[in-house]
């Protein structure tokens, strides 16, 4: 039990450092980053390298960006072989539907809810 | 004017530019967003615990995890994270979920459809616009040579 916490927290850990190296060492910028990681984790995902990973280090993989990306790999595959090419289509949105849904609505509540922070 | 070349300005504004301290930002970078991981593996646990299979006790991890970014945004507490957190609070999917409501509250006063409702798509639009189309040619690459 220990040891599933503590890996999920190296590797996670891992793949945020590797954001920050971007960050201080590249021009790159935020938003670039998490596009980067999606697209990076569709190719580790698409090529079997993400999932031992997933395993081994549970929301270490799967928490960073890079497991979203990995989880449209894995959705677009289960449905190519269940619906054939109607799959390529929709297997990629429907394995993360529930967390492009969750995160637009959570935000739309919270963006009409919540006041805007003042501008320093 | 002094005449300097585009390559003298670079070498200007790089020494001008505050130093980066990456001794700092790289673990402080590590720390938070392990921690955040941990947090997931705390819910993947805890819903697992609960009789779901393993599929839906990460997505509900992650749901939930998102969850309290974006309250941690409309607080105005995730920012304050951010700052000291860099990329640990950006890499993980708290760090979408809160580049998703961040500039849906701020452009909240230019309307609630062009302002709210577009800049709510901000970063998430080229995040699954990209991520999306490389799922989909991985998906005719697998159609094709069956894999």
């Amino acid at each position: 039990m220990f040891m599933q916490y503590f890996w999920a927290f190296v590797v996670g850990g891992a793949i945020c450092a590797v954001g920050q190296v971007l960050i201080d060492y590249t021009k790159m910028t935020p938003a670039r980053i998490l596009v980067s990681f999606v697209v990076l984790g569709v190719v580790l995902g698409a090529l079997g390298l993400y999932q031992p990973l997933v395993e081994f280090a549970g929301g270490g993989a799967s928490v960073p960006l890079i497991g979203f990306g990995h989880l449209i790999a894995k959705g677009t595959l289960e449905a190519v072989k269940q619906k054939g090419l109607l799959g390529a289509l929709s297997g990629g949105l429907a394995s993360t539907a529930a967390g492009i849904s969750a995160s637009i609505f959570f935000a739309l509540i919270v963006a009409l809810i919540f006041k805007p922070k003042e501008k320093a | 004017m002094s005449d300097i070349t585009n390559n003298d300005y670079d070498i200007l504004v790089k020494k001008q530019s505050p130093t980066t301290k990456s001794y700092k930002t790289i673990p402080l970078a590590f720390i938070t967003g392990g921690l955040i991981c941990a947090l997931g593996q705390a819910f993947i646990n805890f819903y697992l615990s609960m009789g779901v299979n393993k599929d839906t006790a990460f997505t509900a991890a992650s749901i939930t995890l998102i969850l309290l970014a974006t309250l941690a945004t409309g607080l105005n507490f995730y920012d304050n994270i951010a700052k000291f957190g860099g990329a640990g609070t950006l890499v993980p999917i708290t760090g979408f979920a809160n580049a998703i409501t961040a500039p849906a509250l701020e452009f909240k006063s230019e309307g609630y459809i062009l302002g709210l409702g577009a800049k709510l798509f901000a970063i998430a639009g080229p995040v699954i616009v990209y991520g999306i189309a490389s799922g989909i040619l991985y998906g005719l690459a697998a159609y094709v040579l069956k894999l």
